[in-house]
C-alpha cells in the first residue's frame, strides 16, 4: 500500500512535466495531469507492478465554469474557463487509492481516451461526451449515451445550459 | 453446397418485460447465434444531476430515492455518508445501527425482486409469488418505520427522520425467524430446479480479469469468485462490528462465474444479512436520533468520493461543494449502470434466448442506468 505522495513522486518520475501537481483538498487529494497524456499515464497506472490500479471505481465529467460569464436575455453564456474530468481509481490487490484529475479548454475540450485501459471507462467517457461535451480522443464509440441520439440543443450539465424552446416540434417548458 | 447467410438485427424492447424496464437492445445475429449486443439506454433519463444542482443537501435525498427504486435506503445511505464526510461530523451509534438495519433489510428486499424476476424470466412462475410475498413483510417494517413502502426519504444528513417505531424490533425478529427457512425453501424451489439449472448454468460465463476490468461489482463480481465487498474490504458505518461471511461464485452446478452463479450468491447474501441484522438489534444502542442533524448544511469548499455496497454493487458520489448550500456538481456512479455495459462480452456466441437469462442475472433497474 502507497501513499499518494508516493505514487505522485513515482507519477513525476516516469513523466516529469505531465504530471502536474498534487493538489490538497480538506477531504481528497487529487493530481493534476495533462489530459492528452493522460492514456499514457493510465497505462502506467495500471501496469506497473508496484501500483497495479486495476479498477477505476469512478470517472466524472465537471464544468469548472472558472471562465467569464455574461448574463444577456436571460441566457448566461461562459467564455474560457475549463472541463475537468476526475478519475478515481483504486487497487484490489494493493487496497490504495487516487485521484486523477484533468482540466481542459471550454473551446476545445480534448483529452486523450482511457477507454481501452480500463473498460469501464467506456460508457464513463461517453457520459461525459454527451452531457459535458469532453471530446475523447481514440475512444473506440464516443456516441451519446443517455440523451437522445439526435439532441442538438447543447450540453445539458454544463452551467450555461438552457433548456431549447421546441424538440421535434413539441414545447418544452412546461 | 454451402448455405448462405445473412446478419440479422433484432430489436428486444424497450417495452420487451423481460428488459426489466425500457432498455433497447440491439441484436446482431447470425441464424441464431448473437454477433453483438449494444444496449441502448437513456428512455428514463432525467438529468438527476442537474436537479441536485439546483436543490439544497437535504433536498437531493428524495431524488436519490428515484435511483435505484428497489434500494432506496441504500442510496440514502451513500449520500448522506458522502455529505458528512464533506462536513466532517460523526453521527451518533444508534444511528448508525437503525441505517444498518435498514440497508440490510433493503439488500433483502432487493434481492427477492432479483430473485422473483429472474426465476419470472426464464419461466418459473411461482418463486416469484413467493419472493414478492416475503419481500411484501420487508415493506411493512419500512412502512411502519416511516410511512413509506419504497421511496422512504429516512436516512437524513447526521441523523434520521424518526425514531423507531416502539414495535419495529419485536417484528424484524418475527421477520427473521419467519424468513430463514424460506431461503431454504427458496433453494428448493428454484436454485437446485434442473429446468433451472439447465437455462443458467455455464451460460453468460464471467472470467474475474474481465469482471474488474470492466468494473463489475456486488454480486456479479462475487459470482466470478472474489472476495470483494465493501462492507469488509473498506469499511464504512458500522459494519466493522458484525460477524458476517462474504459468500462468493463457486461453479457448484457450472463455471465459476456464471448465471447460475450470480443468482446463487444473492441467495447466500440474504442469509448474511439476516445475521447482521440479528446482531445490530442485540447491540442496538439508545440514544436520539435527530440530535446530530445540523441546522444549516454548508460544507466547506471540496470535493468527496463516497462509495457503499448496495444490493446491485459498489454505490459511489462524487460531490462537489463550492461553499454554498447547494452542491456543485453530484456524480453518481450507479453499479447498474456500470454492470450493464459488459452485456456484450457475455453474449457473444450465446443464443437469443439466453440475452433473457443473462440479463436477469446482470440485475439491473433502469432508474439508475439512466438517472
Amino acid at each position: 500500500m502507497k501513499t499518494e505522495e508516493e505514487i505522485f513522486n513515482l507519477l513525476k518520475e516516469n513523466f516529469n512535466d505531465d504530471i502536474m501537481e498534487l493538489v490538497k483538498q480538506p477531504v481528497d487529494h487529487y493530481i493534476l495531469c495533462n489530459p492528452l497524456k493522460i492514456n499514457e499515464i493510465s497505462l502506467f497506472l495500471l501496469s506497473n507492478e508496484e501500483l497495479l490500479f486495476d479498477s477505476l471505481m469512478n470517472l466524472s465529467g465537471v464544468d469548472d465554469a472558472n471562465g467569464t460569464s455574461t448574463i444577456k436575455e436571460g441566457i448566461t453564456t461562459i467564455e474560457g474557463g475549463t472541463l475537468s474530468v476526475y478519475y478515481h481509481l483504486e487497487s484490489t490487490k494493493f487496497r490504495h487509492k487516487i485521484i486523477l484529475r484533468i482540466s481542459t479548454p471550454r473551446e476545445k475540450p480534448e483529452a486523450a481516451s482511457v477507454a481501452l485501459v480500463w473498460r469501464s471507462a467506456d460508457w464513463h467517457e461517453r457520459e461525459a461526451f454527451d452531457l459535458l461535451g469532453i471530446i475523447f480522443l481514440n475512444h473506440p464509440d464516443l456516441r451519446r449515451i443517455l440523451m437522445p441520439y439526435d439532441w442538438d440543443a447543447g450540453y445539458p450539465l454544463r452551467k450555461d445550459y438552457a433548456n431549447p424552446e421546441f424538440y421535434h416540434g413539441m414545447k418544452v417548458p412546461y | 453446397m454451402a448455405l448462405k447467410t445473412e446478419q440479422m438485427i433484432l430489436n428486444m424492447g424497450p417495452q420487451h418485460p423481460s428488459t426489466h424496464g425500457v432498455l433497447r437492445l440491439e441484436i446482431v445475429l447470425e441464424g441464431e447465434i448473437i454477433q453483438k449486443v449494444t444496449p441502448h439506454i437513456g428512455y428514463l433519463h432525467r438529468c438527476f444531476e442537474k436537479h441536485c444542482e439546483a436543490m439544497t443537501y437535504p433536498q437531493v435525498i428524495p431524488y436519490t430515492d428515484r435511483m435505484d427504486y428497489l434500494a432506496a435506503m441504500g442510496n440514502e445511505f451513500g449520500y448522506v455518508i458522502a455529505v458528512e464526510k464533506l462536513l466532517g461530523i460523526q453521527v451518533p451509534e444508534r444511528v448508525e445501527y437503525i441505517r444498518v438495519i435498514m440497508g440490510e433489510l433493503q439488500r433483502i428486499a432487493s434481492h427477492l425482486v432479483a430473485i422473483g424476476t429472474y426465476g419470472n424470466d426464464i419461466g418459473a412462475m411461482t418463486p416469484f409469488l413467493f419472493a414478492f410475498r416475503d419481500r411484501e413483510v420487508v415493506l411493512n417494517l419500512f412502512e411502519i418505520t416511516c410511512g413509506a413502502r419504497m421511496l422512504y426519504n429516512y436516512i437524513w444528513v447526521g441523523g434520521l427522520s424518526h425514531d423507531l417505531h416502539p414495535d419495529f424490533v419485536r417484528l424484524t425478529r418475527e421477520f427473521i425467524t419467519y424468513f430463514r427457512p424460506k431461503i431454504i425453501e427458496m433453494n428448493e424451489l428454484l436454485s437446485t430446479n434442473k429446468i433451472f439449472i439447465e437455462r443458467t448454468a455455464n451460460v453468460g460465463v464471467l472470467p474475474l480479469e474481465t469482471a474488474i476490468n470492466y468494473g463489475i461489482t456486488g454480486p456479479m463480481l462475487r459470482g466470478s469468485g472474489f472476495k470483494w465487498d465493501l462492507r469488509k474490504d473498506d469499511t464504512y458505518s458500522v459494519y466493522n462490528k458484525f460477524d458476517f461471511d462474504i459468500p462468493i461464485g463457486e461453479g457448484k452446478v457450472g463455471t465459476v462465474g456464471d448465471c447460475w452463479d450470480r443468482y446463487f450468491v444473492k441467495i447466500l447474501e440474504m442469509g448474511e444479512s439476516l445475521k447482521i441484522i440479528e446482531q445490530a438489534l442485540d447491540q442496538l444502542p439508545e440514544g436520539d436520533v435527530t440530535s446530530a442533524i445540523p441546522k444549516r448544511i454548508k460544507p466547506p469548499i471540496g470535493s468527496v468520493y463516497a462509495r457503499v455496497e448496495n444490493p446491485k454493487g459498489e454505490l459511489g458520489y462524487f460531490i462537489i461543494s463550492n461553499g454554498t448550500t447547494s452542491p456543485f456538481r453530484v456524480k453518481v456512479r450507479g453499479p447498474s449502470f456500470v454492470n450493464l455495459g459488459i452485456m456484450d462480452v457475455l453474449c457473444k456466441n450465446h443464443m437469443v434466448a439466453d440475452v433473457i437469462a443473462i440479463l436477469g442475472s446482470v440485475d439491473i433497474v433502469l432508474g439508475e442506468v439512466d438517472r
